[in-house]
């Protein structure tokens, strides 16, 4: 029996030729070990328990201040104060002190050319699987999973068994990655792929840029799944030529991997759509949303800070004005794509719609700061969970939505399709 | 190795933000956190919960973000397990790491109310409803796992050895 992409890459990561099947447990070697803010403190008092006084190579560990950072409060700077002075003891390379070229972990590592396709990665945030855009292995664990892959340089997993996910056709209009993403965590719900991993594949993965493609491994572990992956095609491998990455080793499924399912997607099928409260998986059309006026739209995070994101919300609102008494918080999500942004008159744009453009950080998307909601308010936000009181008070309401229908909602003070603002 | 106590009752999909609200993130002392666990949901629990009580939850339980800080949060209350149908696969690795035991077994999530009594023998692998009489089998901690969970999670087990 074959293996899947998923397999392969762990396969290789136990040792030449070695294969692995579903259900196995394996001891895998890493290349690149993440922690933020929120995750490294934890992690770092962990560290010493595992008797090493070095991290097992100070180029594969990275520690990105991001949550509440720049620090939201005294709480908050201690917490950053710790990650750095390991940093500094260590000798982390890849330590990102905020304003030199930092930004939101998992839009950030990419773009520094830290993940190459084939890798194995594990970090201390969920939305670690984003790196599967890249044809990587990749996921989210905890701070003392994350102590032993800085101390040891390995990891254990359970062998993933896989969804298909089966792409056709070029997605039209306003729709992109995020509406994909959602409507498959609608269509399987938000444990449909628990323990597993999403494969996609298909000729619709053609049709999608690397930002659409890192929206959508990003929210595989909304649908519970262990890891996302893409195929390594000459759109990803342009990407890390671009972006510097070390040379890829890209894998593929075997013709005759086993799958637990296959779902098929049509991508020219798809309309913009919006998760309602309090689930990822709570997907409607936008045109299904009905009247629902709202209060604050965030356009940023790990899901959809990047450039393409910003160059879609700024072209629905150039010339036009965010609705009376509705806040728009604007978060391109690393320091290149902010400057970016301003090179190309985003940023203007945004602040002339009546928008505040903040710098990258996660801060409202996890209810840390910067647009917190108060009781009774109701936010669209591009960001990734819409848990109760995910981003505030335990009575206000998020909706999940792309940049485009985000942009359009704040010039319309309520749930809006892109097409409405003309 | 038994816990027995009262039994806390949740639904699906509990995820970590309701566990622990990220409000509170920014410290890392479980104590601290514990004072908050489950309040976006139920604002008794951190107040009335007691030392080996039982969480019992519906599917996917541990849903969400990768922090650890959610398990912390429930074992400093002195929860002295969570029974679940189901658990995300990050919090079932993260509360075993940390030495918060915890047991998948849907028909005891499905069976066993709130204020129950409930004794939990993770050696003979059984979960009594002492309240109801009714018994479940459960997967038993190998002994590897019930020496993790006495040294208080992976890195002093690993210490330990």
């Amino acid at each position: 029996m074959g293996m899947t992409m998923t397999q392969k890459v762990l396969a290789a990561h136990v040792a030449e030729g070695a294969t692995v099947r579903a259900g196995e447990l394996v001891m895998a070697k890493l290349d690149l070990v993440l922690a933020n803010d929120i995750t490294a403190p934890v992690a770092i008092g962990e560290f010493p328990k595992f008797g090493r006084e070095r991290v097992f190579d100070r180029t594969k560990v990275a520690l990105v201040p991001d949550h509440f950072a720049p620090n939201k409060d005294i709480k908050a700077a201690a917490q950053c104060a710790c990650m750095r002075a390991f940093a500094r003891a260590q000798d982390i390379e890849n330590y990102f002190e905020v304003g030199h070229d930092c930004g939101v972990e998992h839009a950030l590592l990419p773009e520094k050319g830290l993940v190459t396709a084939g890798d194995c990665v594990i970090g201390a945030d969920s939305h670690t699987c984003t790196y599967g855009a890249l044809g990587a292995f990749s996921t989210g664990v905890g701070s003392t999973d994350a102590a032993a892959g800085m101390a040891t340089g390995e990891a254990w997993f359970r062998v993933p068994s896989a969804i298909k996910v089966v792409l056709r056709n070029a997605p039209r209009g306003w729709v992109c990655g995020k509406d994909v993403v959602l409507r498959l965590i609608g269509m399987i719900g938000v444990d449909g792929a628990r323990y597993q991993s999403l494969e996609f594949t298909g000729d619709g993965v053609a049709a999608l840029g690397m930002d659409d493609r890192f929206t959508i491994a990003n929210m595989a572990i909304e649908a519970g799944a262990k890891n996302g992956i893409f195929p390594v095609d000459d759109i990803c491998m342009a990407y890390l030529s671009e972006h510097g990455a070390k040379p890829p080793r890209a894998f593929a499924a075997d013709a005759d991997a086993e799958y637990e399912r296959e779902v098929e997607m049509d991508l020219s099928e798809l309309k913009p759509v919006v998760a309602f409260p309090h689930l990822p998986s709570n997907v409607r059309d936008v045109d299904d949303a009905g009247d629902v006026p709202i209060d604050q739209v965030v356009i940023g995070s790990c899901t959809n800070g990047r450039i393409s994101d910003m160059r879609v919300a700024a072209e629905i609102m150039r010339g036009r004005k965010v609705a009376p008494g509705i806040r728009c918080i604007v978060i391109p999500a690393t320091q290149r794509v902010w400057l970016q942004a301003m090179e190309e008159g985003l940023l203007k744009t945004f602040a002339e719609a009546g928008c505040v453009v903040s710098t990258p950080t996660c801060g409202p998307c996890l209810g840390g700061y910067m647009g917190i909601l108060a009781k009774g308010e109701r936010c669209v936000a591009t960001t990734n969970r819409n848990f109760v009181g995910r981003m505030g008070h335990v009575e206000s309401e998020v909706y999940l939505a792309s940049p485009a229908v985000a942009a359009a909602s704040a010039l319309a003070g309520r749930i809006a399709m892109p097409e409405e603002m003309k | 190795m038994k816990t027995r106590g009262t039994v806390f009752r949740y639904g699906d999909n509990v995820d970590t933000d309701v566990i622990i609200p990220a409000r509170y993130l920014n410290t890392p002392d479980a104590s601290e956190l514990a004072t908050h666990c489950m309040e976006d949901i139920d604002q008794q629990f951190a107040r009335t919960v007691k030392s080996g009580d039982i969480v019992v939850a519906g599917r996917n339980f541990g849903c969400g973000s990768s922090r650890e800080h959610a398990p912390l949060a429930i074992k400093a209350c002195g929860v002295g397990c969570v029974v679940a149908a189901s658990f995300a696969r990050i919090f079932y690795r993260n509360a075993l790491n940390i030495g918060l035991p915890i047991l998948e077994c849907p028909a005891a999530a499905e069976a066993v109310e709130a204020g129950h009594t409930v004794t939990v023998d993770f050696v003979a692998g059984e979960i009594t409803d002492e309240t109801t009489g009714q018994r479940f089998a459960v997967e038993p901690f190998p002994p590897f796992m019930r020496e993790l969970v006495a040294a208080g999670g992976l890195a002093n087990y690993l210490r330990n050895r």
